[in-house]
């Protein structure tokens, strides 16, 4: 072994960085792309001394292996002249102490090289043969036996059913689902829950979230006068996808090029709504804009995005410059570009809408034409031509945004971006040179093609891009913490070979997403307590984060019971702030919607890029102008204003009250006990009925002395309360309910 | 930390926690602050629109001269042009006659009656250039220095590297005001924190109606009713936390707390009542009521409470026909607040630490367009005043028609390196690591404009 050569050598064993061999991946890939990649890596015009150590040649030039005295690397990175020491001290980058070990550890070790994790297609590696429930667990606990951290116990049973819900459909459990798996937990009973969920046409709404920001979607056009737009029947496919449980490959092939696809069944209409994820980017119709320069933007937010949501790549640096860390040159983001030369748009303008029938229309198409082929009677044959017409006129269709084709522009390398100039060289559609070619003979490649090339199971990204973004939703964080860079300077993943094993074996059985979920939820990981002292970093707890905007919404609404079940349809417009849209140029009218729209679950709240609904934006939504793979998470008095104010939360805690009071014959404790069920699922604590009971007492009495106040305060809300039920006592239930409503508890997920 | 202290006060009743400190609870950062800032705080007043340079602080008495006749080729061959692209270029000759003012002689023109009153305090920037020539992007350059989406803007980075001292009030307030010209829209995307958490991002006082969205209790109900429900999921929240060890539970008690506060203070804030005559009429205004000189008036109390960063928005510069007239109607909403704003703080010692930037998103072009001018990005004009500013001093210069910067050319990351400088941060170390890239607000850009330090 080495260890005595080590021990001699560097006279002090207490000096190595890690315990074991270092990897280059691991340990120096990430030192050498954030502290030289910048003067010594992919950008070709920033190459310091024509050294490059982003390549297996390039660092060659620069060591010896086994001698890290002779390396020219290692001798540069522990100079003591300012003038000859690497980094550079005015780059503020300077090397710890613990970074410079590890290059001389790994040196002195060989100086082995790898390519980057993430470049190399993933091989399944073998499954440890370590105790575990599933092979999942087997990788995890292999790394937490090793680093000997502590495992966290399974949760309760009522903590388990809360989460998966809320983490499957995004919607609480009802009190029964809980008392039956409370009364008699096991794996079977759990598995069952799981299956429902994943039946539920509230699955697809929930992943919808997260895919709807990647895409950036929304309801308006984004810049300047931010017109809105119409495109949700390309959400309402996303929901839909996912619930049918759309191979993952199928589903990227139709959103980048559905137009494309032959037409054969299902009926085209989905290819072509698919890919109005074309359409997601945003554009102006401002005066003065210069309709060629925007289409240099359109492009270049395409390619930028494009990158982001299937690849987790960052291009975006490209357009200008070839990138200082990931090896994609300029002539890469323009032959990116080129891939969608062919979409019909104009630079400057109200985007184009494509009139499209709905599921409902196509029916009643095909009903009136099944009766009038067997109408015999003339009258009732002119009605139902009339009928015809009239459900077969484009102009009552709704409309949304798809691809439409036309002859390629000519798409030229922008020196420094710069849209005037059109010196570059011309660009034909290329995936990024490092990832080879896309073999289409004489032909020019096009948007299918990169679809395939992407949805492929020899693309080293996609799989594992998406499934460690999955594996994010179900434990809050993911397996590499990166969900939107897994270049040179992402992070190196805490179980790359987990995450390798679940992308290989996510392709392996057809892409399948439900499947995938089902992989995870089942993990005694993610049945493991949030409630410990450990740090979760390798997963030997579950970590408790806060619901997502529209989740705090949806939790709220069913929990009082108001909720629509309704899915898809035109987005909806819920209480708002009286003139929150005033600052847009004459577009600022805000016509709230009434009745059940005012109910319906947040992913269908009308999204306005410029001024997105502020209880959303409150709760970290992005505003949908770029890919976002992470929304951060924060913790501000904003929040508590629109849980305590907004009319959408004050009328959940009035509907919640009156859910309550309708119980039938029971005292208060037995009411509040039915609010914990409902909205914690789980029982008060003797001492939390206390302070609630408290509250009631002292609002009921004030309520009484005041019942002008608690006439004001039902009238918060559209939704008319049961007139039998006494005002006062209505009034302080929904002190109470507020209360629920606004406590840490009820917005997370344990 | 403070756990033990923090549960100890919440069981009392939440009473005397600093709680601007805890504005940012649950981010563990420290302060950013690289060396002695100058200023505290920064109140920007931004003219939204393009205010032309050519009316304002930018005499080009060489226009004049050509006035009528094309303008050579040698300006304009191969530049980016937005409305008047494809027209006939003329050269127009600057509206108003400019007039020097104050002992330091800086001109501006005659289309403002104030602003000459403070120039002896003022540095104008004339030599200023941007890399966008439509509203929108131009507006997200120079709150983020950039023009792609989803960046932060400078309030927040600010917020970001030092924090909030105020102690019932968020540390950044946008507020916006229309009057004597066309309301281009502004979009809260230049007042947000981007990739930053959400504890940075600009936070929208209306003058009129809620001062702050949701900021107003339900119908019905009291402030006693809601200090109860406050309290009482606060308990509840200190039981749970009791249970699970979750430091977000902490902070959500401390959240609410300022929210509350928040719901206490901004009413008092708006109420402008127990302001003197004579200070009101400084200003020109008779109180919180949406005007610019309004607005301008609660940015001094906001800036007394602590408030770190303070935009004005006034939508209404945006003079593409109509100059000679609308020009004067914008002005007459902006010049007095603006000027009073300076006066004010001086009089009350706080102009020493306070950043006073007056700037719109770009300028506009030395030819016509038809009765009014077009947006034009490689030269533009502002003034900027207050702690650790070189009064009275007019830095830079454009070509001899106001087309191109020529002497001491200050980019918006020039300007946004130095205005981060005067609050003690070096403007290459305030980072943020964001899609495996150390992103800042000057992006790869940006250095110190020493000419107009103190």
């Amino acid at each position: 072994m080495k260890f005595p050569v080590t021990f001699l050598l560097s006279a002090s064993i207490g000096l190595q960085a890690v315990a074991g061999p270092v990897r280059f991946n691991r340990d120096i890939r990430p030192i050498l792309s954030d502290k030289c990649f910048v003067c010594h890596g992919p950008d070709e015009n920033k190459r310091k001394a024509n050294l490059r150590l982003d390549t297996e040649g390039g660092l060659a030039k620069a060591l010896i292996p086994g001698q890290e005295g002779k390396s020219e690397l290692y001798l540069r990175i522990t100079h003591k002249d300012p003038e000859e020491t690497m980094p550079p001290p005015d780059s503020g980058k300077p090397l710890s102490a613990k970074e410079r070990e590890l290059v001389r550890q790994w040196i002195r070790e060989g100086a082995g090289w790898e390519g980057h994790w993430a470049w190399i297609p993933p091989v399944k590696p073998p499954v440890p043969d370590i105790l575990g429930i599933t092979d999942t667990d087997r990788f995890l606990n292999r790394r937490i036996q090793a680093d000997g951290a502590e495992f966290a116990p399974q949760a309760d049973p009522h903590t388990l059913v809360r989460r998966l819900h809320l983490d499957i459909t995004g919607l609480p459990p009802g009190p029964e689902v809980v008392r039956k798996f409370v009364n008699a937990p096991s794996r079977e009973a759990y598995s069952r829950i799981v299956d429902g969920l994943l039946a539920s046409p509230h699955f697809g709404e929930r992943l919808a979230i997260m895919w709807l920001d990647l895409v950036r979607y929304a309801d308006s056009v984004g810049y300047h006068k931010d017109r809105l737009r119409e495109c949700w029947m390309y959400r309402d496919y996303i929901i839909g996808a996912f619930n049918d449980n759309m191979p993952y490959d199928r589903f990227i092939v139709e959103q980048l090029a559905g137009d494309l696809l032959k037409w054969d069944k299902p009926a085209p209409n989905q290819y072509l709504v698919a890919s109005g994820l074309n359409r997601m980017i945003q554009t102006t119709s401002e005066g003065g804009a210069q309709a060629k320069e925007y289409i240099a933007k359109y492009a270049a937010d395409r390619v930028r995005n494009t990158a982001a949501i299937f690849l987790g790549t960052t291009m975006g640096c490209a357009e200008c410059h070839d990138h200082k860390y990931d090896p994609f040159s300029m002539e890469d983001f323009y032959s990116m570009a080129a891939f969608f030369a062919d979409i019909k748009e104009s630079g400057v303008g109200y985007p184009a809408h494509t009139p499209m029938p709905t599921e409902q229309i196509l029916a009643e198409k095909a009903r009136l034409e099944g009766e009038l082929a067997n109408a015999s009677d003339p009258e009732e044959k002119k009605t139902l031509e009339e009928a015809l017409k009239k459900v077969s006129d484009t102009k009552t269709w709704p409309q949304t945004l798809v691809t439409m084709r036309a002859a390629p522009r000519v798409i030229r390398v922008l020196p420094r971006g710069n849209w005037l100039d059109d010196s570059g060289e011309e660009r034909l559609p290329a995936i990024p040179a490092y990832f080879g070619k896309i073999d289409t003979g004489e032909e020019r490649a096009t948007r299918l093609d990169l679809a395939k090339w992407i949805a492929s199971d020899k693309n080293p990204l996609t799989a594992r891009v998406f499934v460690n973004r999955v594996w994010k939703l179900y434990f809050g964080k993911g397996l590499s913490r990166n969900l939107d860079d897994f270049g040179a300077q992402g992070d190196w993943p805490t179980h790359p070979e987990l995450l390798d094993w679940l992308a290989v074996d996510f392709m392996e059985n057809g892409w399948d997403i439900k499947r995938l979920v089902r992989q995870i939820v089942m993990t005694e990981a993610y049945q493991r307590s949030s409630a410990h002292p450990s740090s979760g970093e390798l997963f030997e707890k579950q970590t408790a984060f806060r619901l997502e905007a529209e989740l705090v919404r949806d939790n709220a609404l069913a929990i009082s019971g108001l909720l629509s079940s309704k899915i898809g349809g035109r987005s909806v417009k819920p209480y708002q702030p009286a003139n929150y849209w005033f600052r847009l140029y004459n577009t600022g009218r805000y016509d709230q919607d009434h009745g059940e729209e005012l109910y319906r679950r947040g992913v269908y709240t009308l999204w306005r890029r410029s001024f997105w609904h502020p209880s959303l934006q409150a709760f970290d939504a992005p505003s949908r102008e770029e890919c976002v793979a992470n929304r951060p998470i924060s913790n501000t008095p904003l929040q508590a204003l629109v849980l305590l104010n907004d009319p959408t939360f004050v009328e959940a805690a009035k509907a919640f009250a009156s859910r309550l009071l309708m119980l039938g014959e029971m005292d208060a404790s037995g009411r509040l006990a039915e609010a914990y069920r409902l909205a914690l699922s789980r029982e008060p604590s003797d001492e939390e009925t206390h302070i609630l009971l408290s509250l009631l007492a002292k609002h009921h009495s004030a309520f009484s002395s005041d019942t002008k106040a608690a006439q004001e305060l039902l009238a918060n809300g559209e939704s008319k309360s049961d007139p039998k039920l006494d005002p006062v006592e209505l009034a302080a239930w929904t002190s109470v309910a507020r209360t629920i409503l606004n406590l840490h508890e009820t917005i997370t997920r344990d | 930390m403070l756990r033990q202290t923090f549960l100890h006060q919440t069981a009392a009743g939440l009473g005397g926690i600093a709680l601007g400190n805890l504005l940012q609870a649950g981010d563990t950062h420290p302060s950013q602050q690289h060396f002695i800032a100058k200023a505290k705080r920064v109140i920007f007043l931004y003219m939204a629109g393009g205010p032309s340079h050519l009316e304002t602080f930018d005499n080009k008495p060489k226009l004049k001269e050509l006035d009528g006749q094309p303008m050579p080729e040698s300006f304009t061959k191969g530049q980016p042009i937005a409305q008047l692209q494809g027209k006939t270029l003329t050269c127009r000759a600057p509206y108003f006659d400019f007039k020097k003012h104050g002992a330091s002689g800086q001109e501006m023109s005659t289309v403002f009656r104030f602003i000459p009153k403070v120039a002896d305090d003022l540095c104008i920037i004339r030599s200023m250039h941007t890399g966008a020539i439509n509203h929108d992007p131009a507006h997200t350059f120079l709150n983020t220095g950039t023009t792609i989406s989803g960046r932060p803007s400078m309030g927040s980075w600010l917020l970001y590297g030092l924090g909030s001292p105020s102690q019932d009030l968020p540390g950044f307030v946008v507020m916006t005001s229309t009057g004597g010209g066309q309301n281009q829209p502004i979009a809260s995307r230049q007042w947000h924190s981007g990739f930053l958490p959400g504890q940075y991002q600009g936070v929208h006082f209306n003058s009129t109606g809620d001062p702050v969205l949701y900021v107003r209790n339900p119908k019905g109900v009291s402030v006693a009713n809601q200090r109860d429900i406050v309290d009482t999921a606060s308990a509840l929240n200190h039981l749970r936390g009791k249970q699970v060890p979750d430091p977000e539970i902490d902070t959500r008690i401390s959240q609410y707390e300022l929210a509350f506060r928040m719901q206490m203070s901004v009413p008092g804030l708006m109420d402008v009542s127990n302001e003197p005559k004579h200070i009101l009429d400084l200003y020109g205004t008779k109180g919180a009521d949406g005007t610019f000189a309004g607005n301008c008036l609660l940015a001094r109390r906001l800036a007394e409470r602590g408030v770190r960063f303070i935009q004005l928005y006034h939508r209404g510069w945006d003079h593409h026909g109509g100059i000679e007239k609308g020009l004067p109607a914008t002005v007459q909403h902006i010049d007095q607040g603006s000027a009073a704003l300076v006066q004010d703080l001086k009089q009350r010692g706080m102009l020493d630490d306070t950043l006073i930037v007056w700037a719109g998103e770009f300028g506009r072009t030395p030819m016509a367009q038809g009765s009014g001018r077009d947006h034009h990005m490689k030269a533009f004009s502002l003034w900027i005043a207050g702690g650790g500013i070189r009064p009275g001093i007019t830095f830079g210069t454009t070509d001899e028609l106001g087309y191109n910067t020529e002497q001491n050319p200050v980019s918006v990351h020039d300007l946004h390196a130095t205005m981060l400088h005067l609050l003690g941060i070096d403007h290459k170390r305030l980072t943020f690591r964001y899609q495996g890239r150390y992103f800042r607000l000057t992006d790869v850009a940006g250095e110190l404009v020493h000419g107009i330090l103190g």
